[in-house]
């Protein structure tokens, strides 16, 4: 049964085709954190692999910035129900991280300064589909959008794109972040409203 | 109460116009399956040609009821806050689905001091953290610190007075217009505010911030340089920058 509420509609925005369902298009960035915003400075950063043997690969800022650099272009979705069309962001590809990493784990948790966990398929990272990125329009990434630098997975809900990260730890099993434990999908795929448990 | 089920069918119950730009909502949703302090709930509209949208709103009850209590701020360039605020009437329907959210949330077993620090609107799921703490009699020790603009501003004014007592103190900060006799000159939030009015590092409070991002990101980033461990503060904010 449709339930249709009084009156309501004058006042819509546009539709667009390019927007998957249940979202608004914004031209802000809001912000979506369980707490407080924390402060790394670059110098003190590192980022992480670590694998099911234990084998940790670690890289620093400047080993960073010293690997193939990609401008990427992008709609992005946050779990809200606000999106953001054709984002210009700068990264390194997960592919260049993963490169020489050996695993046979299919589920990755991705880790935040802070304490903050996702879980993500290992196959979403790859292939171009995902980036640790530093810059937002032209700008280095401001602290309360996760930088120095965060994890840019656009194909899924934002709240993936983790913030502040710090490192991946291969897992066997797809075992819940902190979002998913507190509510949201496993997965997250804005095409088909994942959004909640 | 952890499912979230499909969209439930809602009817408006009373609408009430608390403040010059926002209203409190009093839904009848037969289907709701109750929810915890400090929870939200998505709300969606449906226009008579099919067109529909959704928000997320905080909500400012909680428990096992199937009414449930919204306050509504409206965004004068918004779609869905302006027809809920101006246009919604006792008898209209709407659908929401819920609740939502199982971090930003106090239960009744919990003992430890809580400091509770709002703005504007963020008010919302501290009230209904607030009602929670008073409908239990829980001692836990509670403290509250509301920033609005301006005194007419304040949502839950005269109910937050009444919760005052041995386990809960309230205190105000007017960023615009302060009350005639206020101490404190109009002006936004301090790293002294806080420290003069809300619970020391020493008590190990965990603290709950709702608000707009700037003032949620200012109240945080002062709650960390205090000592206040980040683990020990919650946030949740709303709108752009």
């Amino acid at each position: 049964m449709a339930v249709f509420s009084r009156g309501f509609g004058s006042r819509r925005r546009e539709s667009d085709p390019e927007l998957p369902p249940g979202q608004y298009l914004t031209e802000d960035f809001p912000v979506l954190s369980a707490g407080p915003t924390p402060r790394i400075d670059t110098a003190d950063w590192s980022f992480s692999i670590t694998t099911e043997s234990g084998q940790v690969t670690t890289w620093s800022w400047d080993q960073l910035m010293a690997l193939p650099i990609e401008d990427v272009h992008t709609d992005i979705h946050c779990v809200t129900r606000w999106s953001k069309l054709g984002t210009t962001w700068r990264g390194v590809s997960l592919d260049t991280l993963f490169a020489d990493i050996d695993t046979s784990d299919a589920y990755t948790m991705v880790e935040s300064y802070g304490g903050y966990t996702t879980n993500v398929p290992l196959e979403d990272l790859l292939d171009g589909k995902a980036w640790i990125a530093f810059e937002f329009e032209g700008e280095p990434l401001d602290p309360e959008h996760g930088g120095p630098a965060r994890l840019l997975v656009p194909h899924l809900y934002f709240w993936k794109s983790a913030k502040w990260v710090h490192g991946i730890r291969m897992h066997s099993d797809d075992d819940p972040g902190f979002w998913e434990q507190n509510g949201y999908n496993m997965y997250g795929d804005p095409w088909k409203e994942q959004r909640y448990w | 109460m952890a499912i979230v089920a499909g969209w439930l069918v809602g009817t408006v119950a009373r609408a009430m116009r608390v403040t010059p730009q926002g209203r409190i909502l009093v839904l009848d949703v037969p289907e709701w399956p109750g929810n915890l302090a400090g929870q939200h709930l998505d709300l969606r509209l449906t226009a008579e040609d099919g067109y529909q949208a959704v928000r997320s709103y905080s909500i400012a009850s909680f428990g096992d009821g199937t009414t449930v209590e919204l306050a509504v701020d409206m965004l004068p360039d918004g779609e869905v806050s302006p027809y809920l605020v101006e246009d919604v009437e006792p008898g209209d329907m709407l659908e929401v689905r819920g609740p939502l959210g199982n971090f930003f949330v106090w239960r009744d077993s919990q003992t430890e001091p809580v400091q509770l620090i709002a703005g504007g609107s963020g008010i919302v799921p501290l009230v209904s953290i607030a009602r929670a703490h008073r409908a239990a009699a829980s001692t836990a020790k509670f403290r509250m610190l509301y920033s609005v603009r301006a005194p007419e501003d304040a949502y839950y004014a005269s109910e937050l007075a009444e919760l005052v007592d041995d386990s809960f103190a309230l205190d105000w900060v007017y960023t615009r217009t302060a009350p005639v006799g206020f101490a404190r000159a109009a002006a936004r939030i301090t790293r002294a505010d806080i420290e003069a009015s809300t619970l020391p590092v020493a008590d190990n409070p965990l603290v709950y911030v709702c608000g707009p991002t700037g003032f949620v990101e200012a109240v945080a980033r002062i709650l960390v340089d205090l000592g206040h461990p980040a683990e020990r503060i919650k946030t949740e904010r709303f709108g752009g920058k």
